[in-house]
C-alpha cells in the first residue's frame, strides 16, 4: 500500500503527502483540494513532529583514501613508497556513516548531502554516494588545500558545511585509513561550535530535535544523548553498509558533482594547504625493526615443531 | 610563542582512579620537561579527584591543576575541553601532552581547533629537538608503512597525543613536592547540549589482550573464519589470550577488539606467536615490544621473519596441529 492508498482507507494519514510529492494520476483536483484542506487541519497536531523529521538535513562527510587491503611496499632507503598505483577507494568507515545517514532517511525521510575534500579523482567517491543513495554531492577540490593538516582539513570542511547552510546531522567515519588520526570530526564540531559524539556503534533519532547513541569507549559502552545539530563520528559496529543498486550506478553516472574551490567557501588560501597547517613532517622513514632470529624450514614439520619447543623451553615460556 | 613555558600532561581519571596512562604522560613529560629545563605540569578533570593530586606529584609533577566539579563525573567532550582550554589560556605551556585514549582523542582535537593550534594525534615516540628545543612527534604514517617526524613550528602549545603502552609508567617517589591548584571552572565550561545517560560494561572487551602474557594472533593466512579456531586452540593450550591482524578482522573473522596494531591495540606480552600474519608495518607497530616473538608463515619473504626471534616457513595448517598436540602432550607429562 502507498501512502496514497493509505489517505483514502484512513484519512488521519493525510500528513504523509508533502507538496513536493508528485499527483496521484488516480486522484480527481476536487479530492486533492480537500486532501490540502485536511492537511492544514492536521499540522497542528502531533503529527507536525513526522513532518518536521521528513525535512531532516544530514550531511556525510567522505574521504578518498589508497585501499588499506593492499600493503604499500616501502623503499628502506628513501622511505619513499615503492608501488604508487594502489587503487583508490572510499575511506571504508565513511562507509558505514553514509550507511547510517540512508537508513535515517529510509525511516523518517532525510535530505542527504555528502561533501569530499581532494584531488579531482576523489568524485569517484560522490558518485559512489549517489549510486547508494544520496541526494547531493560536492567536491571540494582546490590545488591551495593540498598539503592541508587536520586543523586545515577542519577548516576548510567547516567553511563548506556553512555554506552548504541548513543541517541537522553531520556523519563520519572515526578516522581514515590512511592518517589514522580521527580528529577531523571532533575539530569541525569546535569550527562549528555544535556536540560531537565519537566513537558511535548506535544512533537513534528519540525525537526530531534529539539523538541517543553509544560510544565504544574502555571497558563498555557510554550512552549519551545530545540535541541537534550534531557532529557524529561512527565506527565499523554502527552498521552493515549496503552494496549500490544497478539503478543507483545508472543515475550515478549522470549526476551533477558541484565542486568548490576555496574562493567559494569564502577560505583565504593562506589559511589552508601547507601554509595553513600548524603542524609539519620534517622527515619520513622506514619503520624497520630489527631482531632477527632463527628462521627454519617447514617441510618436515615434526622438526619444525620441536625445534620451535625447544626454543621455547630454553627461553621458559613453557 | 616565547611565553609558552613548561609541559602539561592531561590526566585521566575513570572509575574512581587515575589512570595508568596519565603516569605513562607523566614520564615522559618529565624527560621532555627536564631537557627544556622546564617545569611539569599536570590538570586533573572530575568529580571527588582532588585527593588524588598527591599521586601526580609523586608521579612527577611539578604542579597538578585541579577542576574538581559533579558536572564533571561523565566525559562530555565539550566540558572537558572547554575545562583544558580554560586552563591552558591560564598557565601557557609550551607542550601539551595527552593520552591517545578515547577521551584523549576526542577532546584533544577540539581543544587543537579552539587554540587554533596543531595537533599530532597517536604518537609513539616525544622528545625534543636538541637544536631548535622544538617538540619532536613521531608517529606511523601512511597505515604505519612509514614513520613520519613532525613538528609544530609556530604555534602555540605544541599538542601531541600519546599511544597507551609505549612509555613506562613514572617511578612513584613519594619525597617529591609540589603544588596543587585548585581550579574553580567558570559557569560557561559546562554549557552543553549533550547529556550522558549511562554506561554500559562490556565484559567481553575485558579479556584483556593488553595485559597478556602469552598472545597468540592470526591473520589473513588463516584464509576463512572457521580457521581461526585453530588460534583459539593454540591460546587455549598455552594460556594465552587471541589476537588478531588488521586483515583478518576486516574479513570479519574475529572481533576489532581482538585486533593489534597501530588502528587496534597495543601489546608486549612475554611471548608473542603470530600465524598467518605477513608482519605490515602497520601490525608490528603493536606488538614490536614483545619479549619474544615466534612466526610461523608459508612466505619466506614475509616481513615478520625479520623480527621474529624464532620463524618456521612452512603451513600453518600443518604445523599447529602438530604443535599443540605436543604441547598438550607435554602439558600431560608436567602434570
Amino acid at each position: 500500500m502507498n501512502k496514497w492508498e493509505m489517505c483514502r482507507e484512513n484519512p488521519h494519514f493525510h500528513h504523509l503527502i508533502r507538496s513536493s510529492d508528485p499527483p496521484h494520476p488516480h486522484i480527481n483536483g476536487s479530492f486533492r483540494g480537500y486532501l490540502f484542506v485536511c492537511g492544514i487541519l492536521h499540522i497542528f497536531t502531533s503529527y507536525y513532529v513526522v513532518l518536521i523529521m521528513a525535512q531532516l538535513k544530514i550531511i556525510v562527510l567522505m574521504k578518498q583514501v589508497p585501499d588499506p587491503n593492499v600493503e604499500v611496499e616501502i623503499d628502506e632507503k628513501t622511505g619513499v613508497i615503492k608501488r604508487e598505483k594502489v587503487e583508490a577507494v572510499v575511506n571504508p568507515l565513511d562507509l558505514h556513516a553514509l550507511e547510517e545517514a540512508l537508513r535515517i532517511k529510509e525511516k523518517y525521510g532525510a535530505h542527504i548531502t555528502v561533501i569530499s575534500m581532494g584531488p579531482p579523482m576523489a568524485e569517484a567517491v560522490l558518485r559512489e554516494a549517489i549510486a547508494l543513495g544520496a541526494d547531493r554531492a560536492i567536491l571540494l577540490s582546490d590545488r591551495a588545500l593540498a598539503g592541508s593538516d587536520t586543523l586545515a582539513t577542519s577548516y576548510a570542511l567547516s567553511k563548506a558545511i556553512e555554506k552548504v547552510g541548513e543541517y541537522d546531522l553531520i556523519l563520519c567515519g572515526l578516522k581514515a585509513t590512511d592518517g589514522e588520526t580521527g580528529q577531523v570530526g571532533p575539530e569541525i564540531s569546535s569550527f562549528l561550535g555544535i556536540p560531537v559524539l565519537t566513537y558511535i556503534s548506535k544512533l537513534e533519532l528519540k525525537d526530531s530535535r534529539t539523538i541517543v547513541a553509544e560510544r565504544i569507549v574502555e571497558g563498555g559502552y557510554q550512552i549519551v544523548e545530545a540535541s541537534l545539530p550534531a557532529i557524529v563520528t561512527v565506527v565499523r559496529e554502527i552498521n552493515e553498509p549496503r552494496l549500490p543498486t544497478l539503478r543507483g550506478k545508472i543515475k550515478a553516472k549522470s549526476a551533477e558533482i558541484e565542486t568548490w574551490t576555496v574562493a567559494d567557501i569564502g577560505v583565504d588560501p593562506r589559511n589552508v594547504g601547507l601554509e595553513g597547517s600548524p603542524t609539519r613532517v620534517v622527515k619520513v622513514y622506514s619503520a624497520k625493526i630489527a631482531r632477527r632470529g632463527r628462521i627454519v624450514g617447514g617441510e618436515d614439520p615434526e622438526k619444525a615443531v620441536d625445534e620451535l619447543i625447544k626454543f621455547l623451553m630454553e627461553r621458559g615460556l613453557i | 610563542m616565547s611565553e609558552h613555558v613548561g609541559v602539561l600532561t592531561v590526566s585521566e581519571f575513570r572509575d574512581g582512579s587515575l589512570q595508568p596512562v596519565s603516569f605513562e604522560l607523566l614520564n615522559v613529560g618529565r624527560k621532555l620537561a627536564d631537557k627544556l629545563g622546564a617545569k611539569l605540569m599536570t590538570v586533573l578533570i572530575g568529580y571527588k579527584v582532588k585527593e588524588h593530586a598527591m599521586e601526580l606529584i609523586y608521579r612527577g609533577a611539578d604542579e597538578v591543576y585541579v577542576l574538581d566539579d559533579k558536572r564533571f563525573k561523565d566525559f562530555i567532550a565539550e566540558t572537558y575541553a572547554n575545562a583544558i582550554v580554560h586552563v591552558i589560556k591560564n598557565v601557557k605551556p609550551e607542550i601539551v601532552v595527552a593520552s591517545a585514549t578515547t577521551t584523549g582523542r576526542t577532546v584533544m582535537p577540539k581543544v587543537a581547533a579552539m587554540l587554533r593550534t596543531g595537533l599530532t594525534a597517536d604518537c609513539t615516540s616525544l622528545d625534543i629537538d636538541p637544536e631548535d628545543k622544538m617538540l619532536v612527534q613521531i608517529r606511523p604514517a601512511i597505515g604505519g608503512n612509514v614513520m613520519a617526524t613532525i613538528k609544530t613550528p609556530r604555534h602555540r602549545p605544541q599538542m601531541a597525543t600519546l599511544r597507551p603502552k609505549i612509555y613506562r609508567e613514572a617511578e612513584r617517589d613519594t619525597s617529591r613536592s609540589g603544588k596543587i591548584i585548585e581550579v574553580k571552572p567558570p559557569e560557561h565550561i559546562f554549557e552543553t547540549r549533550v547529556k550522558v545517560l549511562g554506561f554500559r560494561r562490556d565484559l567481553s572487551q575485558e579479556i584483556d589482550i593488553e595485559k597478556a602474557d602469552i598472545v597468540v594472533a592470526g591473520g589473513k593466512g588463516l584464509k576463512k573464519k572457521e580457521n581461526f579456531d585453530l588460534i583459539f586452540e593454540l591460546a587455549k593450550v598455552l594460556g594465552g589470550a587471541v589476537g588478531a591482524s588488521r586483515a583478518a578482522v576486516d574479513h570479519g573473522w574475529i572481533p576489532y577488539s581482538h585486533q593489534i596494531g597501530l588502528s587496534g591495540k597495543t601489546v608486549s606480552p612475554r611471548l608473542y606467536i603470530a600465524v598467518g600474519i605477513s608482519g605490515a608495518i602497520q601490525h608490528l607497530a603493536g606488538m614490536k615490544t614483545s619479549e619474544t616473538v615466534v612466526a610461523i608463515n608459508n612466505d619466506p619473504d614475509a616481513p615478520i621473519f625479520k623480527v621474529c626471534d624464532f620463524g618456521i616457513v612452512g603451513d600453518l595448517f600443518e604445523i599447529l596441529p602438530i604443535l599443540m598436540e605436543k604441547l598438550k602432550r607435554l602439558k600431560e607429562g608436567k602434570a
